[in-house]
């Protein structure tokens, strides 16, 4: 088994995300139960688990899109509270990639990913316009610009769905499982732009089963159940030296095929 | 054929067999698909032709299409008399004060001719600067619309509102209907779906009261309950109630069908905006409202169709819009038993107006619609 090391040998910076003693519930159901996590710039982690592990909640929980009861979340240097100020401006420095791409569908492509640099950080049309086109050559479709998310492939559209948030320049990226919702023929574009991020040094939390994505690219892999964090490690001692047992049977279950 | 499966080839398109397409099979197949499909065919058909002649030979064929009196229409009692709907046509559009003096008659026509010239460029695609032509018929046409139809400035002779009558009426009351429903409208289906309980509570409120209260009740209201809330002297114009009313009713309405397109957008189009850092207002100005208005636009169309017609309820508070008016001019002394060509010529106006915001709605619905734009 090799593991392509190249990738993880950026040296990491100082801590941009920590969370402390974060509990979640739902009505009820406590769904994040004392989480503690450090993020450091240029890390890049992989989180995997169980449907309903609570995975996707810990990333959402990062840039506010679910609200915690218990515990902190500093992203940046600013305190996750309940005030708007700050929730929108750690929104601008965190990108977020949804399962569904979330693309506005009564938007060209290029106007997707204008609009927040227009209307949040102020700028004018055309060098938005200019920034927008860089990030859509870099995620290879330059050329649809002009089209309609409707009109564009599964594959296509999380690219744009990436673009977009690239354009915003962000600190750290989030992915919740980006390419579970596509045909198996188009994600590994998607992977290939993920893996061109990387190497760029972004910082990145992404959820996914995708486990050659996390060999590859990952310098730590979580492993999540009932909302703990059961195992974290290094890609290669994770996947070759599990340590706990629900781990093992997780992997098992996932890598059998 | 295939001697080599290493190789593939794409087979040419052919054209499907001809019994599939063309007038005949198209006949065939939606009219005559099957036995009780060709009865119905027949029954319809026969229904047509012994209705319809008898109706066009009495509308169009034997009509008195011109005349100044009565006495010509008596004479010929076989067909529609629209020489009376010709006599009385500036009364029945107008009203009683543009029906009594002629020479007066140029200030709804320009009105009305300013109107269609701003509104028809606005529905034609390629028109350049809609914006400024929005402003316009929303802001200054209503003020334009005021100064020549109700007068009193620049020498204008004043028509006063108890005057105001016919058709041009029942546009001031739908246009003003329309200008504040839509608004007010949007605004209180997004708080009906606020996070903020008393904005929610007092959107609720507001839509459910008068959304339970009849139309006519709230005319009625306006014209006998509202003087009196205010003091002695405090005189609303009539025709100024009737547009709060319908307002307050309209608006209502116009809120439960913006809602129902709200709540077609999904959870994640909030989500995405909001992760871009897009605050409430700019996420619901250039994400949210522009989807769910979309999706609305068949229920509001309705809506702003069922209100047009039901101006006519203005009659409640001694108001005569289109159809009163027709009504009125029948009943004169002079075309006393002529109703049945007033009401159908209203009914005609209604139905233009009506079917024209129906087609235009499916239209903008079609322009609308990027997901199957290619």
């Amino acid at each position: 088994m090799t593991i392509d090391t190249q990738a993880n040998s950026i040296e990491l910076g100082e801590t941009i995300i920590k969370i402390d003693g974060l509990n979640k519930w739902y009505g009820q159901f406590h769904v994040l139960k004392d989480i503690n996590l450090d993020v450091k710039r240029g890390e890049r982690i992989v989180i995997c688990g169980p449907s309903g592990s609570g995975k996707s909640t810990l990333i959402r929980c990062i840039n506010r899109l679910e609200v915690h009861q218990e515990g902190s979340i500093v992203v940046d240097g600013i305190l996750l509270t309940e005030d708007t100020k700050h929730i929108n401006d750690v929104r601008r420095e965190v990108g977020m990639v949804f399962q569904h791409f979330n693309l506005f569908p009564h938007l060209t492509v290029l106007e997707n990913c204008t609009l927040a640099l227009i209307w949040v950080r102020k700028m004018p049309k055309k060098e938005a316009e200019e920034i927008a086109m860089r990030y859509l050559e870099r995620v290879k479709i330059p050329e649809q610009s002009q089209k309609y998310p409707g009109q564009l492939s599964g594959g296509q559209q999380q690219r744009v769905a990436i673009a977009r948030s690239l354009c915003m320049n962000p600190r750290v990226m989030l992915f919740d499982e980006p390419t579970s919702a596509l045909d198996p023929e188009m994600i590994s574009e998607v992977l290939d732009v993920m893996v061109g991020l990387a190497e760029d040094g972004m910082t990145m939390l992404c959820v996914t089963h995708e486990m050659g994505f996390a060999r590859k690219v990952a310098n730590r892999v979580i492993f999540m159940d009932e909302g703990q964090i059961v195992e974290q490690n290094e890609p290669e001692a994770f996947f070759n030296h599990p340590q706990n047992d629900r781990t093992r049977l997780f992997l098992s279950q996932i890598l059998q095929h | 054929m295939i001697d080599d499966l290493k190789t593939f080839t794409t087979l040419p398109d052919r054209a499907p067999p001809g019994s599939e397409i063309g007038l005949i099979a198209w006949i065939r197949q939606n009219l005559f698909g099957s036995a009780g499909s060709s009865i119905t065919t027949l029954i319809l058909v026969c229904l047509f032709l012994m209705y319809l002649p008898p109706f066009v030979e009495w509308a169009l064929i034997n009509a008195n299409w011109v005349g100044n009196e009565r006495s010509i229409c008596d004479a010929n009692k076989a067909g529609a008399c629209w020489a009376f709907i010709g006599v009385r046509m500036d009364q029945i559009l107008f009203g009683l004060y543009f029906g009594a003096n002629p020479d007066q008659v140029w200030r709804p026509v320009t009105i009305f001719i300013i109107f269609f010239t701003l509104l028809i460029p606005l529905m034609i695609d390629k028109t350049p600067r809609k914006d400024i032509l929005g402003i316009l018929l929303l802001l200054v046409f209503p003020a334009l619309f005021y100064v020549l139809i109700y007068g009193g400035v620049f020498g204008i002779p004043v028509a006063d509102t108890t005057q105001w009558g016919g058709f041009l009426l029942t546009f001031a009351l739908a246009f003003i209907g329309i200008l504040f429903a839509l608004p007010i409208g949007i605004l209180l289906a997004l708080g009906r779906r606020s996070e903020m309980p008393v904005i929610r509570a007092i959107c609720v409120t507001y839509i459910e009261f008068w959304r339970g209260t009849p139309l006519i009740t709230i005319l009625f209201m306006a014209s006998v309950m509202l003087p009196l809330f205010f003091p002695a002297g405090v005189d609303f114009d009539k025709v100024v109630r009737a547009m709060i009313g319908i307002t307050l009713f309209q608006s209502a309405y116009t809120a439960e069908a913006v809602r129902g397109g709200l709540s077609a957008i999904p959870k994640g189009q909030y989500e995405a905006a909001m992760a871009l850092g897009l605050g409430y207002w700019k996420r619901t100005i250039f994400i949210i409202l522009p989807q769910a208005l979309k999706i609305s636009i068949p229920a509001i169309v309705n809506t702003f169709i069922a209100l047009f017609k039901d101006t006519s309820l203005v009659s409640i508070i001694g108001l005569l819009d289109l159809l009163n008016m027709a009504q009125t001019a029948s009943r004169s002394l002079e075309w006393n038993g002529y109703d049945i060509e007033g009401y159908l010529f209203a009914g005609f106006i209604f139905w233009m107006f009506c079917f024209g915001m129906s087609r235009y709605s499916q239209n903008l619905e079609r322009k609308l619609d990027t997901d199957r734009r290619n």
